[in-house]
Formats: C-alpha cells, structure tokens, sequence
C-alpha cells in the first residue's frame, strides 16, 4: 500500500514544507485502519496537520472523509492506528479530557446539524453550558452570540429558527456556532455541498476569513474542486482507504497519475 | 427473513434494550443533572398529553356506563355502578388507556424526533460540543415520562369518572355527589397503591422504547418512520406485558 502513495515535492512544495515544518503539529494521524464489516474504509491513512494550515482532504463519496474526521474528535474509535490531537492522543482520553480537547476543536457537520426545536439563539449558545470557564466571567451571553452571528453577516436572525433560514443560512449559523468557543483547530466536513455555487463562494470566503481573523487550523473535507482550489495550502487526496497523493492544489491538478488526474477533469 | 433470524432479532433486541436500560439508571444518577431540558420535557409531555388523555377518559367513562347499564339494570344491580366503574377506572382501564394514548403519542414522537436528531448528526453536534446526549436527551425524556405519567392516569381517571357519573344523573339521577361518595367508599389502597406504581412503570417503558428506537435509527430518513412506528408497537406491547406482571404482583399482596 505505502508503494503506491504519492508525495509531490518540487522547489514550490519544499519552500512550502520547510515553513510548515517549523509549525507545530495540532493534528497527528498514523496507520488509521476503519472496517464496517467486508467494507474498509480507512487501509491506513496517515495525515499531520499543521497550527495555522489550511489542509483539505480530498476523496470521492464514500471514500471515509467523514469517517477519518469524525475519528479525529472521537466520535467513532477507528479499528486501530494513532491519532493525536494537540499533543493528546484521543484513545486515551477519558470523557471529561476530550470534552475539555473538544473545546478547542470546532466541528462544522455536512448538513448544519442546528438543532431543530432551539432558537437560533440557544444554538450558538448551547456549547456555552459546558464550557464556561473557558469564556471566562461572561455574565451577558448576548454580546458573544452576537459577535459570532455579526462575523457570518447573520446578526439580525437571533430569535428565528433553523427552519426559517435558508441552506446557506444555517450553514452560516452553524459557523458561528462552531466560533462561539474560540476553536484552535476548526474540522470542516463538505462545508458547501448542498449550497448553490454563489453560496458556496460565500461560504469559502467567510472560511478564509475566520482563518485569517483567528488564526485557527482548517481541516476541510471535500469533493469540491473549487473550494480546494481557493482554500487548500495543502491537499490531501484519499483513494482506497490511503493517502493515495500528497501535495499542493497546483501539484495534483497537474498530475499525470490517472487516479488523481480524476479529481481535477472537467 | 427466517423464522430463527427473527426470533435471534427479537432476543438481540431486548438484550440492546436491556444495555440501555442499564445506562439510564447510570447516568441519572451522575451530574450534571439536566433540570431545565427535564422540565422543559415534563411540559411537553404532561401539559401537552391533557386535552387528549381528558376527552379519552370522559369517552371511555361515559361509554363503558352506558354498555354497562343495561345488564346491571336486567340483574337489579343498577346500584353498584359507581362501585363497578370506579374501581375498574382506577385499577385497570384508566391507567392501561392512559398509557397507550401516550405510547401512541409519546414514544411515536419521541422516537421521530430523537431518529431525526440522529440523521441530521444533531447528536454528534451535541456530543462533539461537550454535552453528553445520552444524559440531555435520553435520561430527561425517560425521567419525564416516569414523572408525569401517574399524573396524567389520575387526571384521567378523575375524568373518566366525571363521564360516568353524567351518565348516571342524566339515566339514573344519581347526584354527582352521591356518585363520587360511593366511588370513594369503593375504593381501597390496593386499588391506588398497585395502579399508582404500575403506571410509573408504564412511563418508564414509553420513554425507554421511543428513546431507545430513535436513538438507535439507521437507514436515513426512511429510518425515522421506522423508529417512530416500531416505538409504538412495542411500547404498547411492553404496557400489556408489564400490566400482566404488575397484577400478579399485586395479586401477592393485595389478594384482589
């Protein structure tokens, strides 16, 4: 399997690793191997992402992008291999250390995930409850809800609920329910697909802008070219359970490997 | 599906089901403790459940005096109505009725909402921000149902009661007075007691199946009618089954 893996380095994507090399790792991920039954979808993948990085992991639907992700905060426990997020390893955490870890982590789902019965409101205020003291002595939660709505540009729907936003809407909302805590490390899983493309360019926008404003780490998972296009410092492209090739958006799209030649047709 | 695949289902579920069980008296009794979900829960369930279990009950009183009347009249027993129905109000019918209109309601709404909560990774939301969903969701909806189902069999009951006697004043012109004297006289604390306990018990498997079914639901969207649906049928099922066992204890020490 390691045979097959590809890692672009040319002049670029050294200059590229040197910076990223003296940038601490937030994200360490070493032979992570995931099995439902016949079907595996993790073969061992490998991945470090860097503090401040932009990284975009890359693969086709059901290729086990949500699965690897959704193993990085603890979700799922992958059937072996490493994982360690800033400095910790998740396997093993006990349930009060990787809620303190996932305060610092931020998750953005595929469909939102608002929750439905709740104000927009009690949305951007429900991470609040467990994570107080990480906030410090705020006593009014208004101005932080209002904050995190004003960087989406959504400070006027507070009281309404998800069903009386738009797609967009509630993929912003979901955003700033992701900045309430003030993430280190922000996990993005297919930030625009179901979103129109103009839509989508806002959404990528308003990612690299929070990354900018906060310096945080990105992980996204897509298979949006476009949005790997503009976002990725570096890509990730997963096939067949691996980290098939490794490089910048520039590498990949003008490789000649038909796997990953792929990705980047038209 | 086979036969013995089936009947293996069927044991694997109970045992799953069992597992979940376990975990909800863990975790009910470890903080944080969510007291304003479990309110919230208890008006959604309570509050909500009045209008409903209220006309069931009137309905069920008046109509069961009304099947009734002709025969005690034909046996010269006409006066041991309030008797009758009260004590077959109380004991069984009130408390088995109420149940099933809030497995039919309750565990059908809670398996819907908690399967869609699953769908649309809202769980994992809640999970990934630090909460523990089993304690927010699962514990607070459990509680409720426990908590407030006696309460609704009492209000039930008082209503179904209420039915009866109209009929009575209205056919017999029994006052309402003299109506809820006899009941009152009628009835025993090994009538209250046992249908008391038995309807905490009911509450607890309502919300246990429609927690455990929503929790647990798979296949997409199409799961989510599946959760609901399945949490009725069972949840009724497990009202008899628990009804069976609850008159066979009380019978221990009662003697009824």
């Amino acid at each position: 399997m390691t045979d097959e893996r590809i890692t672009y380095k040319n002049k670029n994507a050294e200059s590229e690793s040197d910076t990223t090399e003296e940038r601490k790792t937030v994200i360490r991920i070493r032979d992570v191997r995931k099995s439902f039954g016949d079907n595996h979808v993790l073969n061992g993948f490998h991945m470090e992402l860097h503090e401040g990085e932009n990284l975009v992991v890359m693969g086709r639907s059901g290729s086990g992008k949500s699965v690897m992700i959704k193993c990085l905060v603890g979700l799922m426990a992958p059937d072996s291999g490493y994982i360690e997020v800033m400095g910790k390893e998740i396997a093993t955490l006990n349930r009060q250390t990787l809620d303190e870890l996932r305060s610092d982590i931020g998750f953005l789902f595929q469909g939102s995930a608002l929750y439905d019965s709740m104000t927009v409101r009690e949305n951007i205020e429900f991470p609040m409850r467990r994570h107080k003291e990480k906030l410090g002595a705020v006593s009014d939660t208004t101005t932080l809800v209002m904050e995190a709505l004003e960087n989406v540009g959504l400070g006027h729907t507070l009281d309404l609920m998800p069903a009386e936003l738009s797609g967009g809407m509630q993929r912003r909302i979901a955003l700033a329910r992701t900045l309430i805590l003030k993430p280190k490390i922000i996990l993005y899983d297919e930030p625009t697909s179901g979103l129109d493309p103009i839509t989508a360019k806002e959404i990528i926008e308003l990612m690299r802008s929070i990354q900018i404003k906060y310096n945080t780490s990105s992980l996204i998972i897509t298979h949006d070219v476009d949005c790997a296009r503009v976002i990725s410092e570096r890509m990730i492209l997963l096939v067949d359970g691996i980290n098939y090739a490794e490089g910048t958006y520039a590498e990949l799209s003008a490789s000649t490997d038909p796997k990953v030649e792929a990705f980047f047709k038209k | 599906m086979k036969l013995v695949d089936r009947i293996k289902q069927f044991f694997v579920q109970i045992g799953e089901l069992s597992y979940f069980a376990g975990r909800f008296f863990k975790e009910v009794f470890t903080p944080p403790f969510e007291f304003r979900e479990l309110l919230r829960q208890c008006y959604q369930m309570g509050n909500r459940s009045l209008v409903l279990v209220g006309v069931t009950g009137f309905i069920i009183g008046l109509v069961m005096t009304l099947q009734s009347r002709p025969t005690l009249i034909q046996f010269g027993a006409v006066s041991w109505m309030p008797n009758m129905t009260g004590i077959s109000i109380v004991r069984e019918i009130g408390p088995v009725i109420t149940a099933l209109i809030c497995a039919g309601r309750i565990a059908s709404g809670i398996g819907a909402e908690l399967g869609s909560m699953r769908v649309t990774e809202q769980i994992d939301a809640m999970e990934v921000s630090g909460t523990n969903p089993f304690k927010y969701l699962v514990v607070t909806r459990i509680l409720a149902t426990t908590l407030m189902l006696p309460l609704l069999v009492v209000f039930g009951d008082l209503i179904a009661l209420y039915g009866s006697a109209l009929v009575e004043n209205l056919k017999g012109d029994v006052s309402f007075q003299l109506y809820f004297n006899i009941v009152f006289d009628a009835l025993g604390f090994g009538d209250i007691i046992p249908a008391t306990i038995k309807s905490f018990f009911f509450g607890f498997v309502i919300g246990l199946v429609g927690c455990y079914k929503g929790y647990y639901s798979k296949k997409g969207t199409a799961g989510v009618g599946v959760a609901a649906n399945s949490a009725v049928v069972m949840a009724s099922l497990l009202v008899f089954v628990v009804d069976f066992i609850a008159v066979f204890v009380s019978d221990i020490f009662y003697e009824l």
